[in-house]
């Protein structure tokens, strides 16, 4: 008999293409939404704060600076079906994992340094 | 001696009165939901998620079910109750001891780690030998699943009922965790029976009921329930048609 663990794996449609991304990278979000029976797509930019989980689970959240310096946070299934499209628009130099400091910044100090490799 | 001297006459009083055997004392089928044969064995392979087509995400616990082969069909002339003996997960030869192996051998069976019995009304779909795998049910379907909760071994009233413990502060100490009174005083004067202390906990054997079938791989026996199933990783699980719902809500 397989492995429990490759057999729980083999039932989770795990998309077969995901950018590698990383904390600190600016991405484009596009998103697929339902309105009643109209599906349209909407983009959310932002950098990467966090990624977690692991597997089917593994989640994002983006972090961009809405209308008047709102910052708003949005966290993304990484694999789910709802996700049409992940653009990686820029890569940062960032020393940890979870940037969470971002949210005590603004303007100026909250820009982070690109990273060109 | 004749031959009528061997019986034994019993007095009056100690004989078996008509009607009062096993057979006769049974009681008569009370009408209600027949009990089909609609179960299966199985083992619990773990929990993980999936998306439906509206991309939400649903908790499954992916069961693997079956093969199980129908061991034995219990009669109501020869057992006194009717009942499938289902067996499940093909094991070693050395593994078995040879009381099981002459059972299964009597269908050739390969060896098998678990024989389990459901109580049927009727089995007369059945026959003793016959390989069941996951393809018995269907996405949509409905399932109850029986299993042995894990142990947690002597735990605390807060976490085996669920009591919410006293407080942090304010000047308490040692009584974080503690159940509180457990009774008035002289009056009635002793603790009442069933009062919720602490003890053993888990490892009793949970029903989880009607639970949607999310997916089904009759190529692997693999089935997927949402929501979460009681026991460990690689536990038995027993699963059966829901009791509890409607053939309509089923059918939705």
């Amino acid at each position: 008999m397989a492995n429990a663990v490759d057999l729980i794996r083999s039932i989770e449609n795990v998309k077969e293409e995901v950018p590698n991304l990383a904390p600190g990278d600016t991405v484009k979000v596009h998103v697929r939404i339902v309105e009643g029976n109209r599906e349209r797509v909407q983009v959310f930019q932002g950098v990467v704060i966090r990624i977690r989980g692991g597997g089917i689970n593994r989640t994002f959240t983006v972090r961009r600076i809405a209308s008047h310096g709102v910052g708003v946070e949005r966290t993304f299934l990484l694999h789910s079906p709802r996700i049409e499209k992940i653009e990686v628009l820029r890569h940062a130099h960032v020393r940890r994992a979870k940037l969470y400091f971002l949210r005590q910044r603004s303007g100026k100090s909250a820009r982070l340094r690109e990273r060109r490799d | 001696m004749g031959a009528g001297d061997d019986v034994i006459v019993l007095p009056p009083d100690r004989r078996p009165r008509a009607g009062l055997d096993r057979q006769s004392c049974r009681q008569p089928a009370v009408p209600g939901p027949v009990r089909t044969m609609k179960g299966l064995l199985g083992k619990k392979l773990g929990m993980t998620q999936i998306f439906d087509d509206q991309g939400e995400v649903i908790p499954v616990t992916v069961i693997e079910a079956g093969p199980c082969y129908v061991a034995q069909k219990k009669t109501l002339e020869r057992d006194g109750y009717t009942a499938v003996q289902l067996g499940f997960e093909e094991i070693k030869l050395s593994r078995v001891n040879k009381p099981k192996l002459g059972h299964l051998a009597k269908n050739n069976l390969p060896p098998l780690r678990y024989l389990r019995e459901f109580r049927v009304d009727d089995h007369s779909d059945l026959d003793e030998g016959q390989k069941l795998d996951a393809s018995l049910f269907e996405v949509g379907d409905r399932v109850d699943v029986t299993g042995i909760s894990k142990g947690r071994g002597f735990a605390g009233v807060v976490k085996r009922h669920g009591f919410s413990g006293g407080p942090k502060t304010h000047g308490q100490s040692d009584r974080w965790r503690a159940p509180g009174a457990i009774s008035a005083g002289s009056t009635p004067g002793r603790v009442f029976k069933g009062m919720r202390m602490a003890g053993r906990m888990g490892n009793d054997r949970v029903t989880v009921q009607n639970l949607e079938v999310v997916l089904v791989d009759p190529e692997r026996n693999l089935l997927a329930v949402k929501g979460a199933v009681p026991g460990a990783r690689n536990g038995l699980l027993i699963i059966r048609e829901a009791r509890k719902t409607s053939v309509s809500k089923k059918r939705r």
